[in-house]
């Protein structure tokens, strides 16, 4: 059988692991199994295309395997559960990457074979690449805080800049697709990819940490583009088809995110966003009513059905598997506990899922913002740890105020109201929380993790 | 590139997409980090691209040079193949129904 026609069947059983794979992902059950279909699928790709009689020889080829499966099993094993938007963001920046260095060499190897049209990709992928490695590693360096601080960083003439950088791009781009073999190629390519990783950085430096969520899901989506445009420049139907996929679900889940947010993607990268809003003062009725944990343990021992509404202030004290403990204590009590998530509660979209997986809670506790809504009026007690803008009711009430339109969970329909938090500070927003002002919410001030343990504290000493 | 086969490449290029936004609109949110890290891992995919360019021999007067960026590009997509695949089996393992283990350090 002819090689190349192998190496196609191979690709096209590959193709197929993949869907597979992203389809099993459809439930919690099946995800796992799904996920080694698509590496079985990756492995026979990368092994039938080392026989490929282009590949002439295998020194480099080895070392590359070798250096990047290192690093990688490193990253995957040692990166923490809370660190998982930041090693995301670091995998996006690598894919355009390698995307941007296929494009180089390729452009290396074969200049005088290249029409206007093979010059014309060369140059997509390359600032495609170039866009999301230095856009990643901006978001990675926000979200880490070590080079620069989470703050939007904003200057004046930045949307100017931006467009020069553009420009220059495109002018770069068309010189560059005209004479691709000519003198002056390697100095055209050199230009609009210096300009395109320019960009990636002007990009994302103005955006805040609060919004990174959304940059971290659209560098998804441009790292699986990166991957189609060098398909497009090797002629993979592999590349072009996994690329797809992974383009598609960095799309929807950046829809997702921003309905969340109550943003448009313009918004985010255009508005003053993650900058505080200012908000007119508004007029608050009611004031804040403190309790001590013995008082809320009363409450929750007598609680029927009780929802817990964590926020990433749960993760910052570490108080996951305090809350397990909670959990069960209450379990034990005859309460019926679940978990009701935002999608923007951690720091990447279900991010908060995987947190409380991490914690030994099953994920048939863990419920999506929707389907816990109509079920509130009949919750006992809603406990809100770490979390705020999320559950303002501002959002429904308030039309003056920044949070107006956005989706929340409506804790304040719950009887009551216990709010976890560290101390009377404002959330993201900047906004004032009109639910602790509500007569059915109670304030438990302090750390997170303290306050659970002392409620598991008095559930034990009930108990025995 | 001819042009058929640019066509081509295309046409597999568009049902890719509206076959990418059916299936990954059906994960639920639950999933939505693993999604993220296990689309990592498909991303190295250019692992493909950098293989060819990797394996170049050093002939035609070009050097090594295009073997060299080949190779670097190979170890960072390799880095998203392991890692994203590694990481995501890694997640998906805790994910548990009821009745979870009484350990949980």
């Amino acid at each position: 059988m002819n090689i190349s026609i192998l190496i196609n069947l191979v690709y096209i059983l590959s193709a197929i692991a993949f869907i597979l794979g992203f389809k099993l992902m459809s439930s919690p059950e099946s995800a796992r199994r799904g996920n080694i279909i698509s590496g079985v699928g990756m492995l026979s790709a990368i092994i039938v295309t080392l026989i490929d009689p282009q590949v002439q020889r295998y020194d480099y080829i080895a070392i590359g395997i070798l250096a990047g499966t290192a690093i990688g099993l490193l990253l995957a094993y040692r990166t923490p559960m809370t660190g998982m938007p930041q090693m995301v963001g670091l995998l996006n920046g690598f894919g355009g990457l390698a995307s941007l260095l296929v494009a180089w060499a390729e452009f290396h190897a074969r200049s005088e074979l290249m029409g206007a049209g093979d010059a014309a990709i060369v140059w997509l992928a390359a600032i495609i690449g170039a866009v999301t490695f230095s856009g990643s590693f901006i978001a990675w360096a926000k979200l880490e805080e070590k080079f620069i601080s989470g703050k939007p960083v904003m200057y004046n003439g930045q949307q100017i800049v931006t467009g020069l950088i553009i420009l220059g791009m495109v002018v770069a781009g068309v010189f560059f697709s005209l004479y691709p073999a000519g003198e002056g190629a390697y100095w055209h390519f050199a230009i609009f990819a210096v300009l395109a990783l320019a960009l990636g950085v002007a990009l994302v430096i103005p955006i805040g940490g609060a919004d990174m969520p959304v940059v971290i899901c659209l560098l998804n989506s441009y790292s699986g583009m990166a991957a189609c445009a060098s398909g497009f420049i090797v002629q993979n139907n592999l590349l072009i088809v996994a690329g797809a996929l992974v383009g598609a679900s960095g799309v929807i889940l950046t829809l997702i995110m921003c309905k969340a947010m109550n943003r448009s993607i313009a918004n985010v990268f255009l508005g003053g966003f993650g900058t505080p809003v200012k908000g007119e003062a508004l007029a608050i009725t009611g004031e804040l009513k403190e309790v001590k944990a013995s008082d809320a343990y009363l409450m929750l021992e007598a609680a029927n059905r009780v929802v817990i509404v964590p926020g990433y202030g749960l993760a910052v004290s570490q108080a996951q598997h305090a809350v397990r403990e909670l959990m069960e204590e209450m379990e034990k009590n005859g309460a019926e506990v679940s978990f009701a998530i935002h999608p923007v509660a951690g720091r990447m979209p279900g991010h908060m899922n995987v947190l409380l997986a991490e914690a030994n809670i099953s994920y048939d506790a863990m419920v999506e913002m929707d389907a816990v809504n109509p079920q509130m009026d009949s919750v006992d007690v809603c406990m809100i740890i770490g979390a705020n803008d999320v559950v303002n009711p501002a959002a429904k009430e308030d039309k003056t105020s920044p949070l107006w339109g956005m989706p929340i969970i409506e804790a304040h329909r719950a009887r009551t109201v216990i709010v976890m938090k560290r101390g009377r500070g404002k959330g993201f927003a900047g906004v004032e929380n009109l639910l602790f002002f509500r007569n059915n919410c109670r304030m438990l001030y302090g750390d997170a993790k303290t306050s659970l343990q002392a409620l598991v504290g008095e559930f034990k000493s009930a108990r025995s | 590139m001819e042009s058929t086969v640019l066509i081509f490449l295309i046409f597999i290029l568009v049902l890719s997409i509206f076959l990418g936004f059916e299936i990954i609109s059906k994960v639920p949110s639950l999933l939505h980090t693993p999604l993220m890290s296990g689309s990592n891992a498909i991303s190295g995919i250019t692992v493909l691209g950098s293989l060819v360019a990797a394996g170049m021999a050093k002939n035609a007067g070009h050097g090594e040079l295009a073997a060299i960026l080949g190779a670097v590009a190979l170890m960072f997509a390799m880095i998203n193949v392991v890692g994203g695949y590694f990481v995501t089996d890694r997640m998906l393992n805790m994910f548990k129904k009821k009745e979870p283990k009484k350990t949980g350090k």
